[in-house]
C-alpha cells in the first residue's frame, strides 16, 4: 500500500487505525465471498453423507451426527455411476489427446509458418467463429449426420458381434469423434495464444540450416510446447469430461450402456416421490471427481487456459 | 523439345511443391477441414433443414420444396417470443452482474491480501465443475424445506421461499445459481487484465492525493476495457446457448415458462418433439444472434491488433 511507505514518526497514528479497517473489511469480504462459492459444494458433501432421515431434520450446511451418518449414499451412486463414469473416460481421453494435437497443429501452420497473411488470416477468422457458435445451430445436422448419413451403429454392428462391447457402444465413438471436432478450434487458440509469444529465431535459424517444416515442428515446436500442452490438456479434458448437450442428443436416454457420466448424473435418485438428494449429492461429487482432482493438482494451469482464451 | 514456358512452369511448379504454403498444408489443412466440415457444414445444413418441413423419425428430410415457412411459424410462435424475452433478460442480467462481481473481486485480490493463490481457486472452483452437477447443488439449495438459502434467510425471518416453483422467482435463482459459477472466471479475466498495468500509475494517482476508489474509477478501470469486452463476449455467448444448467436442474427438456430460454426451446423442438425443420429454424435465429456478438468483437480484436 502506498500510503505505508511514508515515514513512520510523523502520522503512525493516524494511519494505523484507517490501514486497520480496511485491512478488517477486506477480509471480511473475502471471507464471506469464500463461504459464498464453497457453501453450495460443502452443503453437497456433507448431505451426501448423511441417512435420507438426516438429510429432512438437519441443517444442510452441518455434518451429519454418529446417527445420521452413512456411506450408503455414495455405495449407491457408485453402482449408478459406475458404467457411466468409465464410459466418459473411454470418451474424454482419446477425443482430449486428438484435438489436442490438431490444435497444435493447426496453430503451427498457421502462426510460425508464413504461407500468405490475407489467406492465414481468413483460415483463422473462421477457426475463431468455429468456438463461439452456439452447438444448437449444428445439433440437427449432426444428429442427422451419425443416424442417417454415417450411421456408425449400422456400420459397425458386425465388429460388436465379436466383442464384448454392445451395439451402443458406437455411439460413444460417434461422441468422441465429434468433441474432436468442435475441440479444435479452441486448442488451436491456445496454441495460438503461445506460439506468437516464442521468439522467431529458433525456427528461421532451423529453416536457414534447411530444416524442413515437419522437422522444425518436430524437433522445436512441440518439445518447446510441453508446457502449453499441459494447459490445454487440462482444459479440454475438463471441458469434455463436463460436456452434457451432446452426449443427450447424440447417446440420447441415460439408460443406454454408452451413456456418459454426466447423461446418468441428470436423472439420478428421482422417482415419483420426489428426488433423493443423499443420493443426488453423492452422484453429483462423484460424476466431478476427476475434474476435482485435475482441478486440485493443477488449479493454476486450469486457471492460465482460462485467461488466455479470453 | 521442351519450349521455354515449359521449363519455366516446371519450375515454378517444383518451388511451389516444396514451398511453405504445401509443406505446412498437412499441419493446418487437416484440423481445419475437419473442424469447417463441423461447424460451417454443419450451419449449411441447418440452414437447408429448416426449409423444410422435416418432423418426425429417422425418414430423412425431403429437400424437393424449399420455403421459409418455419421462420414465419416462429415468428408468430408467441412462445418464441417468450423464450427470447427471458434469453435477453438472462443474457442482460447475468452478463452485467458477473461482470461487476469478477471484477470487484479482482480488485479485492489485487490488494496484495495472504493466501491469494488459495483464495483465487476456491473462488475459480466452480468452473472446473459440469453445469449437470452444479445444477444438482443448486437445486438442493434452494429446497423449499431443507435448502441452505431458505434455512439462511429463516434466520432473519424472511421465507420460505419457493425459488424453483415460483414462477416470478425462478429466472431470478437460476440468474443467481450461474452467477455463482461464472464470477470466478470474470475475475481471473480481470486479474490478468490488473496485472498486465504497470504499477506506478495506482502510486501516482496516489500521491496526487485521489483516493482509492477514484484512482480505480478513473484511472485502474479505464484500463481494462479490452479484457472486459473478451469477458462480456465470452459470458454472453454462453448465456445465449446455456442449456445443460436448465435441463439438469429441472431433470427434463421442458423446463418452467419462466425459465424457457431459446436454446433449451430449440432442443426440445428437435430431440422431444421431433420438429426438425422448426428446431432448425431457432437454431438459426440463435446463431444469428451470436454472429451480432461475435463480429462486432473479432472487428474490435482486428482493429486493436490483438488478432
Amino acid at each position: 500500500m502506498a500510503k505505508a511507505t511514508q515515514s513512520q514518526d510523523e502520522s503512525f497514528a493516524d494511519i494505523l487505525p484507517e490501514l486497520d479497517y480496511w485491512k478488517i473489511g477486506l477480509s471480511l469480504i473475502i471471507t464471506i465471498f469464500f463461504a459464498f462459492f464453497i457453501a453450495p459444494i460443502w452443503t453437497g458433501l456433507v448431505t451426501s453423507l448423511k441417512t435420507s432421515q438426516a438429510v429432512t431434520l438437519t441443517t444442510p450446511f452441518v455434518p451429519p451426527g454418529p446417527e445420521g451418518f452413512t456411506t450408503g449414499n455414495w455405495a449407491r451412486a457408485y453402482q449408478n455411476l459406475a458404467t457411466g463414469f468409465v464410459n466418459s473416460l473411454i470418451m474424454t481421453v482419446p477425443s482430449t489427446i486428438v484435438s489436442v494435437f490438431l490444435g497444435s497443429t493447426a496453430a503451427y501452420g498457421l502462426t510460425l509458418v508464413d504461407w500468405g497473411d490475407r489467406a492465414q488470416f481468413t483460415v483463422l477468422i473462421l477457426f475463431l467463429i468455429g468456438i463461439f457458435i452456439p452447438y444448437q445451430a449444428v445439433l440437427v445436422p449432426l444428429s442427422d449426420f451419425w443416424i442417417n448419413i454415417f450411421p456408425l451403429v449400422e456400420i459397425l454392428a458386425p465388429v460388436w458381434e465379436l466383442s464384448f462391447m454392445q451395439r451402443e457402444h458406437a455411439r460413444l465413438l460417434s461422441l468422441t469423434i465429434t468433441h474432436v471436432v468442435y475441440g479444435i478450434p479452441l486448442c488451436m487458440l491456445l496454441f495460438r495464444g503461445y506460439y506468437l509469444t516464442l521468439s522467431d529465431e529458433l525456427v528461421e535459424a532451423a529453416k536457414i540450416d534447411g530444416a524442413s517444416i515437419a522437422t522444425i515442428y518436430r524437433r522445436i515446436v512441440l518439445p518447446l510446447s510441453k508446457p502449453m500442452i499441459g494447459v490445454v490438456f487440462i482444459y479440454q479434458f475438463t471441458a469434455i469430461w463436463n460436456e452434457f448437450l451432446f452426449s443427450l442428443t447424440l447417446i440420447g436416454s441415460s439408460s443406454s450402456p454408452a451413456a456418459t457420466v454426466t447423461l446418468v448424473l441428470s436423472g439420478l435418485g428421482a422417482d415419483l416421490s420426489g428426488i433423493d438428494y443423499g443420493l443426488r449429492m453423492a452422484g453429483a461429487l462423484f460424476a466431478a471427481l476427476p475434474t476435482l482432482i485435475i482441478y486440485a493438482l493443477f488449479a493454476e494451469q486450469f486457471a492460465k487456459g482460462l485467461a488466455s482464451d479470453a | 523439345m521442351e519450349s521455354a514456358s515449359e521449363a519455366d512452369w516446371r519450375a515454378r511448379l517444383a518451388a511451389f511443391s516444396k514451398s511453405d504454403f504445401v509443406r505446412s498444408f498437412p499441419f493446418w489443412f487437416v484440423p481445419f477441414s475437419v473442424m469447417a466440415l463441423g461447424v460451417y457444414g454443419g450451419i449449411g445444413y441447418n440452414t437447408l433443414i429448416s426449409l423444410t418441413d422435416y418432423e418426425g423419425f429417422n425418414q430423412g428430410p425431403d429437400f424437393t420444396q424449399l420455403d421459409f415457412e418455419m421462420y414465419v411459424q416462429a415468428m408468430n410462435d408467441p412462445w418464441v417470443w417468450t423464450t427470447g424475452k427471458n434469453t435477453f433478460v438472462l443474457l442482460i442480467v447475468f452478463t452485467t452482474v458477473t461482470m461487476l462481481l469478477g471484477l470487484f473481486l479482482a480488485i479485492m485480490l489485487d490488494r496484495g491480501i495472504r493466501f491469494k493463490e488459495q483464495i483465487q481457486t476456491i473462488y475459480l472452483l466452480p468452473m472446473a465443475l459440469s453445469f449437470v452437477v452444479t445444477a444438482q447443488f443448486w437445486l438442493w439449495m434452494y429446497n423449499v424445506n431443507n435448502g441452505l438459502v431458505n434455512t439462511l434467510l429463516g434466520v432473519v425471518g424472511l421465507g420460505p421461499f419457493n425459488w424453483i416453483g415460483n414462477p416470478d422467482l425462478v429466472l431470478g435463482a437460476v440468474i443467481f445459481a450461474l452467477i455463482w459459477q461464472f464470477s470466478g472466471y470474470a475475475m481471473i479475466v480481470f486479474l490478468a487484465g490488473l496485472q498486465s498495468l504497470p504499477d506506478d500509475q495506482f502510486e501516482a494517482a496516489q500521491v496526487d492525493g485521489a483516493s482509492i476508489l477514484k484512482t480505480y474509477w478513473r484511472v485502474i478501470i479505464p484500463q481494462l476495457k479490452s479484457s472486459s469486452v473478451s469477458a462480456a463476449v465470452v459470458l454472453m455467448i454462453f448465456a445465449l446457448k446455456a442449456f445443460t444448467f436448465l435441463f439438469s436442474m429441472f431433470g427434463q427438456y421442458r423446463v418452467p415458462k419462466a425459465t424457457d430460454i431459446l436454446a433449451t426451446l430449440m432442443v426440445r423442438e428437435a430431440f422431444k418433439l421431433q420438429n426438425w425443420a422448426y428446431a432448425a429454424a431457432i437454431a438459426t435465429i440463435l446463431l444469428l444472434m451470436a454472429l451480432a456478438v461475435i463480429a462486432p468483437y473479432l472487428h474490435y480484436q482486428h482493429k486493436q491488433g490483438s488478432l
